[in-house]
């Protein structure tokens, strides 16, 4: 069951850095093909790149506040993620400062009854030479009544 | 070369990309890359301990492959929001079909853009994950 106290909950800033290199293990990753992501010393980043937030966070203690929402790592499951961009998507090269905050916690009642709990955390990144918001991820996250079943 | 103004009415497609059958090494090279190393989607027995017959495929990669469809489609520079929700596990050996339409065109204080939703549909017709998008349209 998750912990409602979560929310407004903030982790620790941390930056992170979008580099070429990683664009393109992350195009080729998705299987993208486009010579956008692969040319030049500045390629844009694909929309969901930001997923690499991984690399980042484990090395700054604190900055994931998801913990404290406490979903049942066997019944919670990945539902939504958003990806909502202020201008272009940050290029190989800039630095963004990113911060993760826990935005809501609700319930709802399942198709096949029960009831569901979804928790959203959004992390904002600003170009860390500038302070502007250039990007924030949605995450939203549920616990479900059991596994998926396979199909 | 992203299409044009013009081309983008309502209901306006792009050619449909098909991926697959989808490998172990798909969902790893994706975890690689994204850092996301949760064990259920590449370690047999861990898989099978949380009650899936196969490895489990990573939501974010099939998310990930509709994305660069979408910019492939639109233009890399011009995204604004890309939101996806997922709806079907996918599996080893499924192939996946990523289509879209435009759901919807508007010129706001000059600035043109076009919402677009995106399919991801398995070989079985069952909707592995659905997907909206925005972008600008210079």
């Amino acid at each position: 069951m998750a912990d409602e106290r979560s929310v407004g909950a903030e982790g620790a800033p941390f930056e992170m850095d979008v580099e070429r290199g990683k664009i393109r293990e992350f195009a080729r990753a998705t299987l993208s093909d486009n010579p956008a992501y692969m040319a030049g010393e500045h390629p844009p980043c694909p929309p969901t790149f930001l997923t690499t937030t991984f690399f980042w966070e484990e090395r700054a203690p604190g900055s994931n506040p998801w913990h404290l929402v406490k979903l049942d790592p066997q019944r919670g499951m990945h539902a939504e993620q958003e990806y909502v961009f202020h201008g272009p998507p940050p290029r190989a090269g800039t630095r963004l400062s990113c911060r993760s905050r826990i935005e809501r916690v609700f319930h709802k009642e399942g198709r096949r009854g029960g009831k569901l709990t979804f928790a959203v955390m959004v992390t904002e990144f600003r170009d860390a030479a500038t302070g502007t918001l250039v990007a924030e991820a949605r995450m939203t996250g549920v616990e479900t009544e059991k596994p998926p079943e396979a199909t | 070369m992203s299409a044009r103004w013009d081309e983008l009415n309502e209901g306006a497609t792009a050619p449909a990309k098909t991926v697959g059958p989808l490998t172990r090494t798909d969902f790893v090279r994706y975890q690689g890359a994204s850092g996301d190393m949760n064990p259920v989607h590449h370690d047999e027995p861990f898989a099978r301990g949380a009650g899936y017959e196969a490895p489990l495929g990573v939501g974010m990669f099939h998310a990930g492959v509709m994305a660069t469809w979408a910019t492939d489609w639109l233009g890399p520079e011009n995204v604004r929001a890309f939101k996806v929700r997922w709806k079907e596990p996918v599996w080893p050996g499924d192939v996946l079909t990523i289509t879209g339409r435009v759901t919807r065109r508007a010129e706001r204080d000059g600035q043109r853009a076009v919402d677009v939703e995106i399919a991801c549909t398995k070989q079985t017709g069952g909707v592995a994950a659905q997907a909206t998008a925005t972008f600008v349209v210079p």
